[in-house]
């Protein structure tokens, strides 16, 4: 079976065919801000005007004719960037005339991962621009156990990147920075429960850029702080749940001292960490594909009258019957 | 017995418990005592000042730096054995330890012993002292999660809990909040 997955509910668009056992092609294409970070409008424009060059290079390495079915990202993100996407997925499903379906980008993350890790039963901490969760399975449904209250860790990033003058994304010029850093400021440590917010970190770590303090000090504060938080709470969900596997997914996995916190932690309590190929870790098409390919051999499709993006869509939503 | 949580050790001898924040490698030295010695302190004084306004919660016999010493409470965990009365009866206590400005901080059954003479509030360990409606709301988000976690009549044991609530001089306010505290945390387009 192969499934044709188009991705593009933020700054990358990106196609893929998978088949059940591995990726075949994944062609990308990032929108790249002129100034400051995300606009949506700019972004959708970027997408609508790559999409097609995009799907030519994947067919020019898959026949067409032999997709079986295709999956497009229908949220949770942009809403214009989601509505180009769709678009792209509903023209594609009825000239091949095969089923079209529509995929949560936050299950098709927890997914890719699931796919290509030993993994079984894992707490998921889910961290990209828009989304910071950390996630369980329960039943048929993945439940969040604790997520940010109000910006996602990738966005927190990103405003401290924009504030130094670092050109979008931040986060990596931030992570290099970091290294070289070496003494602490305090910055606000805000856990609360299983949540934890990031927008009082930006604020006060801003005041330290202003008071002059060195640049490559204050991002490795910042790391050290927001990425403890994280990993606290991915702990409490594990202790709570009786669980001893950690999978991490999502743009901000790409992190490697994020990586070796998480590490550090599992192995002190004799837990697992996984995390999947760097070609599955950030938004990606083959996530989509593979996480449709399931829903499809589960008798799940969308119809094109019921295909209309859910920029709002939540992880907790999406009934899960594998 | 030594119980080993993601927080703290707790060492339950036979007339005491000795809980320490345990030492967190994937953190840096210096964040990680801030944290911890921070969080002690502020543990101890929470679960004085709650038993004080007629919240049980064990007697503090000892606290220095990382360490809290403190009296031992026999009886169940409330997740396993968690009905209706109870949940109403966390409820009840919720609304003392809001009405003095105590915010819990990872209210769940696991942090609460049933014993013959009522609830026990054994866990204060991310405990705040705030007067906000915010970290109220917040109590209540992380105890329902708590239940929708873990239990299928969540939906009944939530009731009971916001019946019990329901003296608390702010309920409306803070119900209000719960609310909108569920509806946030999504992506921003």
């Amino acid at each position: 079976m192969l499934v044709l997955g188009i991705e593009g509910t933020a700054w990358n668009l990106s196609a893929s065919v998978v088949d059940e056992n591995d990726v075949i092609v994944q062609v990308s294409d990032q929108y790249v801000p002129s100034s400051g970070g995300i606009h949506p409008r700019e972004a959708a424009q970027h997408h609508s005007s790559k999409i097609s060059e995009v799907l030519k290079k994947v067919f020019n390495s898959v026949d067409p004719e032999s997709i079986d079915g295709v999956a497009f990202s229908i949220g949770p993100g942009m809403g214009p960037c989601l509505r180009v996407v769709a678009t792209a997925g509903r023209a594609i499903s009825l000239a091949l005339d095969v089923p079209l379906v529509g995929v949560n980008h936050c299950v098709a993350h927890i997914e890719a991962g699931m796919w290509k890790t030993d993994a079984v039963d894992p707490v998921i901490l889910y961290v990209s621009g828009g989304n910071s969760q950390v996630i369980s399975r329960r039943g048929n449904y993945y439940r969040v156990f604790g997520e940010t209250l109000d910006i996602g860790i990738g966005n927190a990033l990103d405003k401290l990147g924009r504030e130094m003058g670092l050109s979008h994304p931040g986060g990596p010029k931030i992570e290099k920075l970091a290294r070289e850093g070496k003494r602490y400021h305090s910055l606000p440590y805000s856990v609360k429960g299983m949540d934890f917010s990031f927008s009082g970190l930006v604020t006060s770590a801003k005041t330290l850029l202003q008071k002059g303090i060195k640049r490559e000090d204050l991002c490795f504060s910042f790391q050290e702080t927001a990425f403890s938080m994280l990993v606290e709470v991915t702990e409490r969900a594990m202790a709570y749940l009786d669980k001893d596997e950690v999978l991490l997914v999502g743009g901000v996995g790409a992190n490697s001292r994020l990586r070796q916190m998480l590490s550090v932690m599992c192995s002190d309590r004799s837990a697992r960490f996984h995390c999947p190929p760097d070609h599955l870790m950030g938004d990606n098409g083959a996530m989509i594909a593979h996480t449709g390919m399931k829903m499809l051999t589960h008798g799940l499709k969308t119809d094109i009258e019921s295909s209309k993006v859910k920029p709002d869509y939540r992880v907790d939503e999406v009934e899960i019957p594998w | 017995m030594v119980i080993r949580g993601a927080e703290a050790e707790v060492e339950v001898l036979e007339d005491r418990v000795i809980k320490r924040r345990r030492e967190k490698k994937y953190r840096i030295k210096v964040l990680d005592e801030m944290i911890r010695k921070k969080r002690t302190r502020m543990e101890a004084r929470i679960i004085s000042q709650a038993r004080r306004a007629g919240v049980a919660t064990p007697i503090i016999y000892d606290v220095t730096g990382d360490t809290i010493v403190m009296e031992r409470i026999r009886g169940e965990l409330l997740r396993n054995c968690i009905n209706e009365e109870l949940s109403r009866a966390v409820g009840e206590n919720v609304a003392i330890l809001h009405e003095n400005r105590i915010i819990h901080g990872d209210l769940t059954p696991k942090n609460i012993l049933v014993t013959d003479s009522g609830l026990y509030f054994i866990d204060f360990g991310l405990a705040f002292f705030d007067e906000r409606i915010e970290p109220m709301g917040m109590d209540l988000h992380v105890y329902f999660e708590s239940l929708k976690a873990d239990f299928d009549n969540h939906i009944e044991l939530r009731l009971a809990f916001l019946e019990g609530y329901s003296g608390f001089s702010r309920y409306s306010q803070v119900v209000r909040r719960v609310e909108e505290i569920e509806e946030r945390g999504r992506y921003r387009a």
